[in-house]
């Protein structure tokens, strides 16, 4: 990991007045105190600093928030105050970073702290239904906690405007997906306004994580989201391994990046199928759906599992590839790849395709690079996020990605930025896999001292994951934070789908693909 | 145009017979056409319900419409809404959240209706259990007909699963 923006934003804050001094721990950090916090977020805005993530922990005595910064190839910059014991306020970001909102909302859900300044503290992930003043990640609530039921409402924004209805979605949707809600406000069949309601699969991960061990909480990572997976349990195993202070063998690093480029490229062509189908052209569906499936069985006869779940655990991999199984795997990348430029050219040429993505769906580069978008959503607007590229976590600093951006933002520059990846992971896997070097696979596992913890980014296929972990006695998870892409990404949703028709929607939705799993945790 | 239809030649026809896991020669997807046909009036309608699931599932469930599986084949659908399902199809443990969705969808569904929990966290909650944020296996909430282990299972393990509840 690239911590290299540490000593940057510390001589920033030190500049402005402030007081931020450099943790040489693990992770390296900034600390400062909650007097300068507002200042210190000041001059990352400022400096023009991408915003990460917000988050809180409790310490022995009081709370404490941490935040996390990035600025591309600097890499990395975390950020931690402790609040004074009975503190229970701290000065919100929302008045610099937007999409730190719903990030607040859920530490003053599950903490009970109040960020001061936030616009909107509606309940966020703790739905109506939950008892007044439960706080379920305070250390004195144990996860077993069995919670009454009580009455509640939650206040959707209104409008009363001349002509306009609100049309309520979900959280049970018509197809095979996650459960959300969603209130559009509408005129006729243009939408003014799409309120997001999350938060029904919470399932408590963040708490379930808590008094785990590394490999049963690894466990739980890779089902943090289904379909990242493999992106997902790497992010948790570089956080585990920072805090354990432990390498992993070069073949092992180089196993975890085909498995992440094979997953990436797996669902961009789920995905590409999908998108197509909700245009109602099922011929690209059907194509998308049989090379998936190649996909996912190959997987299962290398891997042993279809979606590569628990392949990567902490300290290594548990599946090896031998000559036979590098050949089949090498084979299968380029023919796909092959296939998928084919169908490339054959969509390109479709006109009424093209004519019902190109300009739907639309975030522009201001809004989508203020709200930090990540992913091809943000890449697909000019945003040129990678964490491959940014964290340079091994292997990608040896063998980095070329990362590709593109004008638009719309339905149509998605679709293309996942055609282009595609063909970019399967360059990847090409060098990967012909470099591979011999050795092991797995490297002992140290049990980390008390309080040392990590902070890793991985690039999904969805985007940036970024993880947070310290451990505490016997080497059992303290606290572990986990930012999903889609914590932002959904927040993007609701803009560019204003001004377009409520039968668009699906389209737009598909061609973000936010998770609602990884974002409800 | 041309390339289209190029291109489906080309690819051709991928269906599978599907085969029971005890024995390989004996197909699976006869049995469940039978059935269709014989109790269902060749049409069978599924709800497939997320309770709270990490979405590994639903790529399954995904997968047994795709070319090589084909469920639609034997008569089986996806439908978009409860009232008109034979079958609620249910993944993930159930999240306290969730909890009054899936029971409003259940009662929904008209009677007589089946239940197929698919996953082990909709079967015995899998790595997420018990929690103050999930209620753990779907029996737990409404009714479970048939369960279908695996994290995921595979399509040919759900197709099994639907037809065992039907049968």
């Amino acid at each position: 990991m690239n911590f290299d923006l540490n000593e940057h934003l510390a001589r920033l804050i030190n500049d402005a007045g402030g007081k931020a001094e450099e943790v040489a721990g693990r992770p390296p950090c900034l600390r400062v105190s909650s007097t300068d916090w507002d200042l210190s977020v000041r001059v990352a805005v400022k400096a023009d600093l991408r915003f990460l993530a917000v988050w809180a922990s409790q310490e022995k005595t009081g709370f404490s928030i941490h935040a996390a910064f990035s600025q591309k190839e600097k890499g990395y910059a975390l950020m931690t105050m402790q609040l004074d014991a009975g503190q229970d306020e701290f000065p919100s970001m929302v008045p610099y970073y937007v999409s730190s909102a719903r990030m607040e909302r859920v530490i003053h859900d599950m903490f009970g702290l109040i960020p001061v300044g936030h616009p909107d503290l509606r309940n966020w992930i703790k739905h109506e239904h939950w008892p007044d003043k439960t706080y379920p990640l305070r250390k004195d609530f144990p996860v077993a906690t069995v919670m009454p039921r009580q009455e509640g409402f939650y206040p959707f924004i209104e409008m009363d405007g001349e002509g306009t209805h609100e049309i309520p979605v979900g959280p049970v949707h018509a197809g095979i997906i996650e459960p959300g809600h969603f209130r559009f406000i509408a005129v006729g069949e243009r939408i003014l306004n799409l309120e997001e309601r999350l938060g029904y699969v919470h399932k408590g991960i963040e708490k379930s994580m808590e008094e785990r061990d590394v490999f049963s909480a690894s466990r739980l990572a890779a089902r943090i989201s289904g379909d990242a997976t493999v992106a997902h349990s790497w992010a948790f195993c570089l956080a585990a391994e920072q805090a354990a202070g432990i390498g992993v063998p070069p073949r092992a690093t180089i196993l975890r990046a085909v498995l992440c480029e094979r997953e990436r490229i797996a669902n961009h062509i789920g995905d590409i199928g999908a998108i197509c189908n909700d245009v109602a052209w099922s011929f690209m569906h059907v194509q998308c759906q049989i090379l998936r499936e190649n996909l996912a069985r190959l997987h299962g006869s290398l891997f042993g599992h279809r979606l590569m779940m628990d392949c990567v655990t902490p300290g290594g991999v548990t599946c090896n590839l031998d000559a036979e199984g590098i050949k089949s795997l090498l084979e299968q990348t380029q023919e796909v790849a092959r296939e998928m430029n084919k169908l490339f050219q054959i969509y390109e040429d479709q006109t009424s395709i093209r004519e019902r993505v190109i300009g739907s769906g639309t975030v522009d580069f201001e809004n989508a690079r203020d709200m930090g978008l990540l992913g091809y959503v943000g890449r697909s607007t000019e945003c040129d996020i990678d964490a491959r590229r940014d964290a340079a976590y091994a292997p990608y600093d040896k063998i980095p990605p070329a990362v590709k951006t593109c004008r638009g933002g719309d339905v149509s520059a998605r679709l293309w930025i996942r055609f282009e990846e595609i063909q970019e992971s399967a360059n990847l896997i090409d060098k990967l896999l012909t470099e591979i070097p011999q050795g092991p696979i797995q490297e002992a596992w140290q049990i980390p001292k008390e309080g040392d913890g990590g902070f890793s980014a991985v690039e999904s296929w969805r985007g940036e994951i970024a993880t947070w972990i310290r451990f505490g006695a016997n080497g059992k998870i303290d606290r572990s934070y986990v930012r999903d892409p889609s914590m932002i990404n959904w927040m993007g949703l609701e803009l560019a789908v204003r001004e377009t028709v409520v039968p668009d929607f699906p389209l737009s939705n598909k061609s973000f693909n936010c998770s609602y799993s990884g974002h409800d945790l | 145009m041309r390339r289209i239809l190029q291109k489906i030649i080309h690819k051709g026809l991928v269906t599978e017979p599907l085969k029971t896991e005890e024995n390989q020669i004996k197909v699976l997807g006869e049995r469940l056409n039978e059935v269709m046909r014989r109790r269902f009036q060749g049409s069978l309608a599924i709800r497939q319900v997320d309770a709270g699931s990490c979405n590994g599932c639903e790529l399954e469930i995904h997968a047994m419409n795709n070319a090589y599986y084909d469920l639609e084949r034997f008569g089986v659908h996806f439908v978009a809404s409860p009232r008109h399902a034979d079958l609620l199809l249910v993944t993930g443990p159930v999240a306290r959240n969730m909890e009054t969705a899936l029971k409003m969808t259940y009662d929904a569904v008209p009677n007589p209706k089946r239940v197929v929990a698919v996953g082990d966290c909709a079967v015995c909650g899998g790595e997420f259990g018990i929690s103050y944020a999930s209620l753990g296996q779907v029996s737990n909430v409404i009714p479970v007909n048939v369960t279908v282990a695996g994290c995921p299972p595979s399509p040919t393990d759900i197709i099994r699963g639907i037809l065992k509840a039907v049968q």
